[in-house]
């Protein structure tokens, strides 16, 4: 049951085509049904004991898919399919039916869910891995989900380029773990955390899994990818680009805290990178022109908040006893930050879909006045963005208050230089995260009317229920943050802390809205004062933004590595592949020549004894005078209809060796395939080139006779040493005895091919009928002259 | 590639039959004498060319009606099949099995899976042989 959960997103997925063609009906609705029915299995689970259900699928090597609904799992499935279904609802209203393949965008979409699900339920790593990367590709297929606009197809390759390569990155840190461990599953690791913490590679898993969440978080400096992402349908954006894939990473890190925590590499890696994350998202929002654009280093501001909490809270594992205190908020504000910021991102990013929707423009310069003309949006984005800025009576003032906390405990960790910096930078972030708030609202709503492409009126009431409820929640946990912290959030920070809290009744923290003139309400009313300051004199310190060059950016550094993988590494392919076969015969002779040979020498295999040697007839000496001569004229031969027959002579003595030497099957098949082969050449005849013997340069010519004889000599030498030595015994003894017994056969050479190696022989055949369909598609199907030469462009 | 050579044609006309029926003994043959699928295989092919060589190749194309292309894929997922028979027994990939019966006309007779999965060599050899040569013959 609980494991089927997970996938009932992608078994509803697989009726889209046919709800799309066959019924009337928004297929939106259809869809609705499932976030509806997980959310509401889920918010019963709340308050359970954690479970687990698995499926084994290969028991050797450990890998199974299962589901593990502890706190944490459940906190993030409920946020996942609790806002899914809020985001679904909206979709409704802002996709039309008649304009847009619905079915491929809700098939993405449930993809999407049921990977997501599987991510933060995941306790084996492989599973985990698998879903991870399952987020990557279905946000890919979402972004370029307008796949015909060129924005959207390079900001879908690019986030897949930069969160597959964390992915893979991590998956190498899973993989060490796995090692250390022997166990695959997280939960097992927990208990081998002395082992782990021993070993030398600790620090490297710690750093490829944290690179894992910070290409998947967006995190600096491997935010690029959010911004460009913003080219999603903007439900998306709100789903996957604002409230849940981004917080995988955030999942991890909280996850794998109990593992990592003992390094401080890994701690001092969350909370700079986090902090500074904050502090440029913060800081460029205000740069950004579009509204998605703005809300987009918003979200990577905020992701970089939560992250520093994470690490602040990994400190509590060097500190023992009372000490441990300082810390107990720090895991705790992490979460509940969370959940407050997906509440209130998730409407902004809604209201901008509305404004988008029914202005026709996203760019904030020619916005403007609209409060008169949608009221309720108005309100809504009000509510958020002054939640956003950690302003009473909203939930974010409630959690901005104990980020300062979190972030002045830090400095209990450790006094040096960059501990005092901490809260300092978090302060600066936060005075720039007011003022895009106001940026963002007035932009909109305030100042003057501009011409619009659209005539602007408020959005259709179904499109403003989700923003609504969003909004509403915003409030009311504000007023009983309490409530939904003890049921949620308290069991999720045993999963982090577990050092510190054993049950959920250890975490004594009470949420208060007023606690007194102390330094955190201090900082909260600087961050008012300086940060309205600086929004009304922002026209006159817009221009720092312009100081750094363009080409000076991240964006331009991922554009070089791009073009370095893609077109500068084709050049210097197209070096050497020069698309005709003699080229890559000449690499291909002369790579088996000098490994071959230099393997005689140095393992010294070389040797020649005619102790074992048959006695060389009459006969044989005539076939060898026919093979040389026939060799001859093929190479002397002035028409191409005597190289052929002379080839064949070639071919048909070689067949005549075997049947001297008592191989009859070898000799059949030699013959079979030279009578074919001549009659290819022959049917081939008038599309091969003019000989052009003659006008050929003769270092060309002496290039390939060295190849030529340099293979010759190598078979010979070859053919010498394996004949004049034999380490192993012959292994025909055993074919001789099991051939008839065990095989049921009389001819080993057919019994080897279709028994004893059956598996080469598949494999052969599948070999050769590709080649048979490769070389039909290159004549059949080739371009007609004339035709654009470039496949790609 | 016409000839108008009245000796070749009716020579033709018979030599098929008897490479024909000489790559199906061999094929048969395969696994107590010299032969197997791939011989058949090559020498079946060896036969149509000769159709070929002799008529033109739309003439083959109505007397030999075989899309190759098909030929080769039935081959392969003979071939295939043949190989997770045992599989779906529970032991492991490609184990073949054989058994002696005594047959109407032939007497004592060994079946073997082998043999199966040396059809699907047979068909894929003479499939993708013919399209080489179809492809490239047939080109203008």
């Amino acid at each position: 049951m609980q494991l089927w959960m997970i996938f009932l997103p992608v078994i509803a997925a697989l009726f889209m085509p046919l709800l799309f063609k066959k019924i009337k009906l928004h297929t939106g609705w259809f869809v609705l049904i499932v976030p509806v029915v997980l959310v509401s299995y889920y918010a019963s689970k709340i308050g359970d004991r954690a479970t687990y259900a698995s499926w084994t699928w290969v028991a050797d090597l450990q890998l199974k898919i299962d589901s593990s609904l502890d706190g944490l799992g459940l906190l993030f499935s409920i946020l996942i399919t609790g806002i899914g279904a809020l985001v679904v609802l909206y979709s409704i209203f802002y996709l039309d039916k008649t304009k847009e393949q619905l079915h491929n965008f809700y098939m993405y979409l449930l993809l999407f869910m049921t990977a997501m699900l599987g991510v933060v339920q995941s306790d084996n790593v492989m599973s985990l891995y698998l879903f991870w990367e399952l987020t990557s590709i279905s946000s890919f297929l979402l972004i370029g989900y307008w796949f015909t606009r060129d924005a959207s197809r390079f900001g879908a390759l690019k986030s897949m380029m930069i969160t597959v390569f964390g992915g893979l990155l991590m998956l190498g840190g899973f993989l060490i773990l796995a090692n250390i461990t022997g166990t695959m599953s997280i939960s097992e690791m927990l208990l081998h955390t002395t082992e782990i913490k021993e070993s030398p590679y600790f620090t490297l898993a710690a750093i490829l899994v944290l690179l894992g969440a910070l290409t998947k978080s967006a995190q600096f400096p491997f935010y690029i990818w959010l911004p460009d992402a913003m080219e999603a349908p903007t439900p998306v954006s709100a789903y996957l680009h604002s409230a849940t894939m981004v917080k995988a990473g955030i999942y991890l890190v909280a996850r794998f805290t109990p593992i990592f925590a003992y390094s401080t590499t890994w701690i001092w890696l969350i909370v700079i990178l986090g902090l500074i994350t904050l502090f440029w998202g913060s800081f460029f929002a205000t740069k950004q022109r579009d509204l998605k654009g703005i809300l987009a280093f918003s979200t990577v501001s905020q992701l970089g908040m939560i992250m520093s909490m994470l690490g602040v809270a990994a400190m509590s594992y060097h500190v023992d006893g009372n000490a441990e205190n300082v810390f107990k908020y720090a895991g705790f504000a992490a979460l509940f930050h969370l959940i407050n910021h997906a509440t209130f991102k998730g409407a902004l990013f809604m209201i901008a879909g509305i404004i988008d929707h029914e202005t026709g423009t996203r760019d904030i310069r020619k916005l403007g006045g609209l409060m008169s003309l949608m009221p309720i949006s108005f309100t809504v984005a009000m509510i958020t963005s002054l939640s956003m800025a950690g302003l009473p009576p909203f939930n974010g003032f409630l959690s901005k208050e104990l980020f300062f906390t979190t972030m002045l405990s830090a400095q209990d960790f450790s006094w040096s230089t960059v501990a005092v910096l901490i809260p300092v930078v978090a302060w600066l972030a936060s005075v720039f995260t007011f003022v895009y708030c106001l940026y963002f609202v007035t932009g909109i709503f305030f100042g003057k009317r501009h011409e619009l492409p659209k005539k602007p009126h408020e959005a259709p009431i179904g499109m403003l229920i989700s923003p609504l409820v969003l909004a509403s929640f915003v409030v009311v946990l504000f007023f009983i943050p309490n409530v939904v912290t003890d049921a949620l959030i308290k069991p999720a920070v045993l999963a982090i802390q577990p050092n510190q809290f054993l049950t959920v009744g250890d975490i004594d923290i009470h949420i208060s809205m007023w606690h007194g003139f102390n330094t955190e309400l201090l900082m909260t009313i600087g961050v008012v004062v300086v940060g309205f300051g600086l929004f009304m004199t922002v026209k006159h310190w817009r221009k720092v933004y312009s100081l750094v060059p363009e080409w000076f950016s991240l964006n331009q550094l991922y554009r070089r590595m791009m073009r370095l993988a893609d077109e500068d590494m084709t050049k210097v392919s197209k070096r050497y592949m020069t698309g005709s076969i003699r080229t890559y015969f000449i690499y291909m002779f002369a790579a088996i020549v000098i490994i071959v040979v230099s393997t005689l020498f140095m393992k010294d295999g070389y040797a020649f004894d005619t102790a074992h040697a048959s006695d060389i007839g009459a006969f044989d000496i005539a076939l060898v005078v026919v093979l040389v001569l026939g060799t001859l004229t093929v190479l002397f031969a002035r028409t191409r209809l005597t190289a052929i027959i002379a080839l064949g002579v070639v071919g048909y003595s070689v067949a005549m060796f075997f049947v001297l030497f008592n191989a009859p099957d070898l000799a059949l098949t030699q013959l079979s395939i030279e009578t074919v082969s001549v009659a290819l050449f022959l049917l081939a005849f008038y599309h091969l080139p003019k000989l052009s013997r003659h006008e050929a340069r003769l270092p060309f010519r002496l290039g390939n006779f060295v190849i030529a004889l340099a293979v010759g000599v190598m078979v010979t030498l070859m053919a010498l040493a394996s004949q004049s030595q034999k380490l192993l015994p012959s292994i025909s003894e055993y074919y001789k005895e099991t051939v008839y017994k065990e095989a049921g056969g009389g001819n080993i050479v057919n019994v080897i091919l279709v028994d004893y190696r059956g598996f080469d022989t598949l494999f052969e055949i599948t070999v050769l009928a590709i080649a048979g369909m490769a070389i039909f598609g290159m004549i059949k199907l080739r371009r007609k002259k004339g035709a654009d030469k470039n496949e790609i462009k | 590639m016409k000839l108008n050579n009245v000796i070749m044609r009716t020579m033709t006309q018979m030599v098929f039959f008897i490479i024909f029926l000489f790559s199906i003994h061999i094929f048969l043959a395969g696994h107590f004498a010299p032969g197997g699928g791939f011989v058949g295989g090559l020498l079946m092919s060896c036969a149509i060319v000769l159709l070929l060589i002799t008529f033109d190749l739309k003439t083959v194309q109505t007397l030999l009606p075989i899309n190759y292309m098909t030929l080769t894929a039935i081959g392969l997922a003979l071939a295939l099949l043949t190989a997770c028979i045992s599989a779906f027994a529970g032991e492991a990939f490609f184990t073949h099995y054989f058994d002696y019966f005594t047959l109407p006309l032939l007497g004592k007779t060994e079946l073997h899976t082998a043999m199966l999965f040396d059809t699907g060599v047979y068909l894929v050899v003479v499939g993708v042989t013919m399209i080489i040569i179809q492809s490239i013959g047939g080109d203008e």
